[in-house]
């Protein structure tokens, strides 16, 4: 037997059905509220609740999903930048460069030309492309970015 | 050459909060079979794996002798918050798995979706624990890589 959970214990796991959500529909609009009912709990509450929990807030973790996906996409795939950003959820090419920059260090299109497809061997790739210390405005990501209330993913 | 004589995984661990609520979990939702279930005094070694696989699951109870009272609190708070590893299985039918769990309310993070290895959904355990249950396709592993690295390994 294991003993209840205590009332921390029991937000984390509220907060990570949230997250799952976030991870599911990544590129769908998703909104505070909605969110917020899965952890069952207010609007006002769900953002700094999530932030005590994961460190981020919702605003943040959802575009590093999907800047992370929009990675995948830009590596396997030829489409084009703009139509990556529609497929990973952002609402503007303007903010998907400027976010992608922001959490990647480069441009989608520099992140592209970079792991574009080379008949060398992978682990030569690697260490040619292996990331480096990044320095400067750059690196101090997370703060440039203010949640929204009313809509997690508002550009 | 092996050197060292291992010729198996034998038994993985995974955190639970309750081995009651896990016991019922893995056997009645996921089909595992209990290997041991056994009273050692300090703690409930309890073990699951799948029919006829040898690989076992030791659903370990966090707070076990192993932890302090400030570690197994830090060791549930990870699990809660989803942050420790998790399973991969396999399926033969990732479709039917997906629907039978689904509809028994198992916490699903991802519906199935077409990898280049194959098709693949998410859940979680009561705890928080990640599971990813996959139907492998007939892609070699260099294929795997090069879909995902646009080149192959050398």
């Amino acid at each position: 037997m294991g003993r209840p959970l205590s009332a921390q214990e029991d937000t984390n796991r509220r907060m990570l059905r949230a997250r799952d959500e976030m991870d599911r529909r990544y590129a769908e609009p998703l909104d505070v509220p909605t969110l917020a009912a899965i952890a069952h709990l207010s609007a006002s509450q769900f953002g700094r609740v999530f932030k005590e929990v994961y460190g981020e807030t919702p605003h943040r973790y959802l575009q590093r999903r999907r800047v992370e996906r929009a990675m995948t996409l830009l590596r396997q795939t030829d489409r084009p930048v703009t139509d990556v950003a529609w497929d990973v959820g952002f609402a503007s090419l303007g903010t998907f460069s400027r976010t992608f920059s922001n959490v990647v260090g480069c441009s989608p299109t520099e992140f592209r030309a970079r792991h574009a497809p080379v008949a060398v061997p992978s682990c030569f790739i690697a260490a040619w492309t292996r990331p480096r210390e990044r320095a400067g405005p750059a690196g101090a990501a997370g703060t440039a970015f203010s949640e929204k209330q009313e809509g997690v993913d508002a550009d | 050459m092996n050197t060292n004589h291992i010729t198996s995984l034998h038994i993985r661990s995974v955190p639970v909060l309750d081995q009651d609520e896990a016991l019922d979990f893995y056997t009645s939702h996921l089909g595992f079979e209990v290997r041991d279930d056994i009273d050692l005094g300090f703690m409930r070694w309890l073990t699951v794996g799948v029919p006829g696989q040898d690989t076992s699951i030791l659903l370990e109870l966090v707070g076990g002798p192993q932890h302090d009272e400030t570690t197994a609190a830090q060791v549930r708070e990870l699990v809660t918050k989803g942050a420790l590893g998790g399973l991969f299985l396999t399926s033969s039918d990732v479709h039917a798995t997906y629907a039978a769990l689904r509809d028994a309310g198992v916490e699903i993070t991802q519906e199935p979706v077409t990898q280049p290895y194959g098709t693949d959904f998410g859940i979680r355990d009561p705890f928080g624990n990640q599971i990813r249950i996959n139907q492998f396709n007939d892609a070699s592993p260099g294929e795997v890589q090069e879909a995902y690295e646009g080149t192959t390994a050398p």
